[in-house]
């Protein structure tokens, strides 16, 4: 699995071109609705198995990162910024913004003018707000232990999911719709309309294989080896010289980074965006669903997180869907903490080192039995 | 827009009673709302200091309080209903214990804490699915919704007095129990170190029971008799379950009378805000005090233990 | 017993009953210099006015009975405690007070008595980590496997073979630490400190655990070490170990020092011996 992990990337590529075009000759290409939406939410769990997994930090707060993302981008494409408080359009800097391109006058379905940002600049404004407030919160939460870091990101997201609920200008109970379609390259745009369903199927499941490149890279460098080890042994990772509670905040943040960008991405596909985003309930179900894939194995993750999620989204666990991952959450920590492959990986791992120790005793033969020294200097 | 006539002596006094009166009723909600919290922050603690577990189902505890004493008061006298309650939801505290932390082997705090939130997620679904997601309400003890007391001023709810003497009674209770009893003392013992009671004699896994169902029996107590004001809903459990963990934290983990004091602190903080803040963010205010502890003084006011060092605990 | 050891600035002196002392020049300088440490916790003290130094080129052992501040001391020069009062000097530099990684990239680096390897990395990979503060690809080069990435994980692999290689395990890089035997572990553990490129080692009881060939390879491979030119400063128990090996050694009780010197002057010292044996006792014999 280690050797060339070039592979199931490829194969994940294939994968995904193949689901696509089985929807879309069996005429079933509706799916490709959700499949893109669990793309998006695949995303923030592969970066939550990054804190989790390796870093071995509990973050109740990620739906918190993806709705700050998501929120960001739609205030910003959607909101009026030439009227009333925050008439921007009138200030020399706004005039700046609108020769620049970056605010864009624009009209709304019903007729009427508003000027607002574009969103490749929302999406920037996004990201760095995302960000900056991993870092604010990450840096005093990630000194603490255990249970007290899950109680600080938990009360985190809460901050946050009240705070959208409770603003007008973040829509309140409805969240923000209308959120305008964003060109991000040309002939590409990212919206709801089924004419851009295959383009914005590609762009997701596309980001979704960038992120996982991306961590795969990580987990195989120094950083995933320094990461690996503040998760077996701090301490000691410390007396190696290695800045543990930098490095955690470096994923913390850069999680939060990958969900705020998700949360961009399908707020445009989705045409708005609602406060339960920000909810205890999606935080535990991306825990739900990094638990559920392997905690440190991403593959396992991107393969559990995705199915699950698509399965979610059509509703195939109606009434019962939280119950569901509750259900999934207390059966995996209970019986098989280190992801359900693990007693498989152990077992396996098993065998190898049985079969490693009978040529063992007969060819190599022990260290100690003399030819010590002297290989040193 | 000016007033005509000069400012009389009359009119400073009366703005006077005015402003003690309103503080006075922002501090009597405040106290009804600490109280609460404090009950369910007694919860984690008592659970806390025998297993060390940050038992998220807690909130839960109290809305199936409220829940199964309102089915009851169908066919049972009121008393008799909040009994029942507080025995059954004792036994399903006692249950989680029983059914899920017996059987794992040695597990890490932190896979706890998540089964705990996993159970008390599938307790709101359970919850939903018997009753749905229909506002319930016990009736009141006395009087109804309209009869108030006057106190300086403040009109409160005769119920508030309920709720806190209540409240004032399960806390000594609950001291002298611990403080006294030989029970009592077996379940602090196995707090200290469990290793070492279990030599001298003590049960611990009967120990941790008997916290599971004292928690689960408090939090019913107080949500029956909390359900006349603030009403009794599916999803009530968690937010005050995280409130009540604010007051914990706030207090001490582990300190049952800092506790108390850490409940009635928030609520108090809580009800104040309204005045400052925009009354949507009210729920917020406990959240950001429990942020506020954590990364300034994790130990609470009164708790002495260093808790500030990461380690990894999956 | 004659030692002779020569060196820049070493100063080798004859004593009236031929036994051969060593005295540090004023022209070396020392590479730790740990300055009247007091230490306590709460109302026990744990160290008090320790005061000593390790040179280049020099194992140096801290000896004493369990409860002596052993650990203390080598919490206090690898930064996991602060003292009390004191000053640890590395190279001149003061040290007290900086975090166990600051340390750690200055050039001090330690094995732990309970042993501390990484349970969920193969051999090879938990002496790597030892490379880390060397090499210095971050995140962004790592994702993007940026030249500066491939540069280093060549380089931190072929110096862990080499250290790999030196302890006598290249043989068995590939397998998870946890299938080692424990002695091979407390192999794996020194080959990741020495990948840090230490200018000191701290090694707390390295031979704890391990039966008498295996002490013997041990101490053969920490005298490799100090050939190198790395300085060692030693906790242990096993004081067939710590009199072979040893160029100096410490003596605490109770957090304070007692007595220092070569080994033969320790073994023989009354009062380091009634620490330990109890009680008055003439000189043991060889």
């Amino acid at each position: 699995m280690q050797r060339h992990p070039i592979i199931p990337i490829v194969a994940l590529v294939g994968a995904i071109i193949a689901v696509q075009v089985t929807a879309t000759l069996s005429g079933r290409e509706y799916y490709l609705t959700q499949l893109i939406m669990s793309a998006y939410y695949t995303i923030v769990v592969c970066g939550l198995c990054l804190v989790m997994g390796y870093a071995g930090q509990l973050s109740l707060g990620h739906g918190a990162f993806f709705a700050l993302g998501g929120y960001t981008t739609a205030v910003l494409t959607t909101l009026d910024f030439s009227s009333g408080a925050i008439n921007l359009a009138a200030t020399g800097l706004g005039r700046g913004l609108l020769k620049v391109g970056i605010l864009v006058a624009q009209t709304d379905l019903y007729g009427r003018d508003f000027v607002a940002f574009t969103p490749w600049a929302a999406f920037i404004a996004a990201l760095l707000l995302t960000l900056a407030i991993a870092v604010v919160v990450g840096y005093p939460a990630l000194r603490l232990r255990g249970h007290y870091l899950a109680m600080a990101t938990l009360g985190f997201g809460l901050i946050v999911y009240r705070l959208l609920l409770g603003t007008e200008w973040t829509g309140s109970a409805d969240g923000i719709s209308s959120v305008p379609g964003w060109h991000i390259l040309p002939g590409v745009v990212i919206c709801g309309k089924s004419a851009h369903r295959v383009k914005n199927y590609y762009v997701a499941w596309g980001l979704v294989v960038f992120v996982l490149s991306f961590i795969v890279n990580v987990v195989r460098s120094r950083t995933g080896r320094a990461l690996r080890s503040i998760h077996d042994g701090e301490l000691a990772a410390n007396a190696m010289g290695i800045h543990t509670a930098g490095y955690k905040l470096k994923v913390f943040v850069l999680s939060a980074g990958m969900a705020g960008v998700a949360g961009s991405f399908l707020t445009h596909y989705n045409g708005g965006i609602g406060p339960s985003e920000a909810g205890a309930m999606k935080s535990v179900r991306y825990v739900t669903l990094v638990a559920a894939g392997g905690m440190a194995n991403v593959w396992g993750v991107l393969m559990v997180g995705s199915v699950l999620t698509f399965l979610s989204l059509r509703g195939c666990f109606g009434s019962m869907d939280h119950a569901v991952f509750g259900g999934i959450l207390i059966l995996i920590m209970s019986f098989a903490p280190q992801g359900p492959l693990k007693p498989l990986g152990d077992f396996l791992s098993r065998v190898r080192s049985a079969c490693r120790r009978a040529p063992r005793d007969s060819a190599a033969g022990r260290p100690g039995d003399g030819d010590l020294p002297g290989r040193l200097g | 827009m000016q007033v005509a006539r000069p400012f009389s002596g009359t009119d400073r006094r009366q703005e006077q009673v005015g402003l003690v009166s309103q503080a006075l009723q922002y501090i009597f909600s405040g106290i009804t709302a600490g109280s609460i919290y404090a009950i369910v922050a007694i919860g984690f603690n008592i659970v806390y200091s025998t297993t060390g577990i940050i038992n998220f189902a807690q909130g839960e505890f109290f809305m199936l309080g409220g829940m199964t004493a309102v089915t009851l008061s169908a066919f049972l006298p009121l008393p008799l209903a909040i009994a029942g309650a507080v025995v059954v939801v004792g036994l399903v505290g006692g249950a989680l214990d029983v059914f899920f932390f017996r059987r794992l082997r040695k597990p890490s705090i932190l896979q706890m804490i998540i089964i705990t939130i996993g159970l008390s997620i599938v307790i709101r679904e359970a919850a939903l699915h018997i009753w749905d997601e229909k506002v319930r309400a016990l009736p009141y003890f006395t009087g109804d919704a309209c009869s108030s007391v006057k106190v300086l001023g403040a009109a409160i709810s005769p119920q508030v007095f309920w709720v806190l003497v209540t409240v004032g009674v399960v806390v000594i209770a609950l001291h002298c129990f611990l403080r006294y009893s030989i029970v009592g003392k077996a379940m602090r013992a196995c707090a200290s170190n469990s290793t070492a009671s279990t030599l001298a004699g003590i049960n611990a896994t009967n120990m941790r029971t008997l916290a599971f169902v004292l928690s689960a029996g408090l939090g019913a107590l107080a949500g029956c008799v909390v359900s006349p004001i603030s009403m009794t809903s599916y999803d009530m459990g968690t937010s005050l379950a995280i409130k009540g963990f604010s007051a914990a934290i706030l207090g001490g983990l582990g300190n049952h009378m800092a506790a108390v004091a850490g409940g009635l602190a928030v609520g108090i903080a809580e009800s104040c805000s309204v005045h400052y803040v925009p009354a949507a963010y009210k729920d917020a205010i406990a959240f950001a005090i429990l942020l506020l502890v954590l990364f300034v003084r994790p130990q609470g006011l009164f708790g002495g233990t260093e808790v500030g060092t990461s380690s990894r605990e999956f | 017993m004659i030692q002779l050891r020569e060196g820049p600035g070493t100063v080798i002196c004859l004593d009236a009953l031929g036994s051969v002392m060593e005295a540090a020049s004023e022209i070396g300088m020392a590479l730790l210099d740990i300055q009247n440490v007091c230490h306590a916790f709460g109302g026990l003290v744990a160290l008090d006015s320790v005061t000593f130094s390790v040179f280049p080129d020099q194992i140096k052992a801290v000896i004493g009975p369990n409860g002596a501040g052993k650990t203390t001391l080598f919490n206090v020069v690898s930064g996991i405690l602060r003292s009390d009062t004191g000053d640890v000097l590395l190279e001149g530099s003061p040290i007290t007070g900086l975090q166990p990684y600051e340390i750690g990239q200055r050039g001090i680096s330690r094995t732990f008595q309970n042993l501390s390897l990484f349970a969920h990395m193969s051999v090879l990979e938990n002496v790597m980590v030892g490379c880390h503060c060397r090499t210095r690809a971050g995140i962004i080069s790592s994702a993007l496997r940026l030249p500066r990435h491939r540069r280093d994980e060549r380089q931190a692999r072929e110096k862990s073979l080499e250290y790999l290689a030196a302890v006598g395990l290249a043989d068995r890089r590939d397998w998870p630490v946890a299938e080692l035997p424990f002695g091979q572990r407390r192999l794996v553990e020194l080959a990741r400190a020495l990948a840090t490129e230490a200018k000191l080692l701290l090694l707390d009881e390295p031979a704890s655990g391990l039966n008498t060939k295996e002490t013997d390879d041990l101490g053969q491979i920490i005298c490799q070490i100090r050939d190198r030119g790395i300085a060692i400063l030693l906790v242990e128990h096993d004081m067939s170990l710590v009199m072979d090996i040893s160029d100096s050694i410490f003596v605490l009780n109770f957090g304070k020092p007692v007595a220092e010197g070569p080994p033969t002057e320790i073994r023989s010292d009354p009062e380091v011996i009634s620490i330990y044996l109890g009680g008055d006792f003439d000189s043991v014999t060889d």
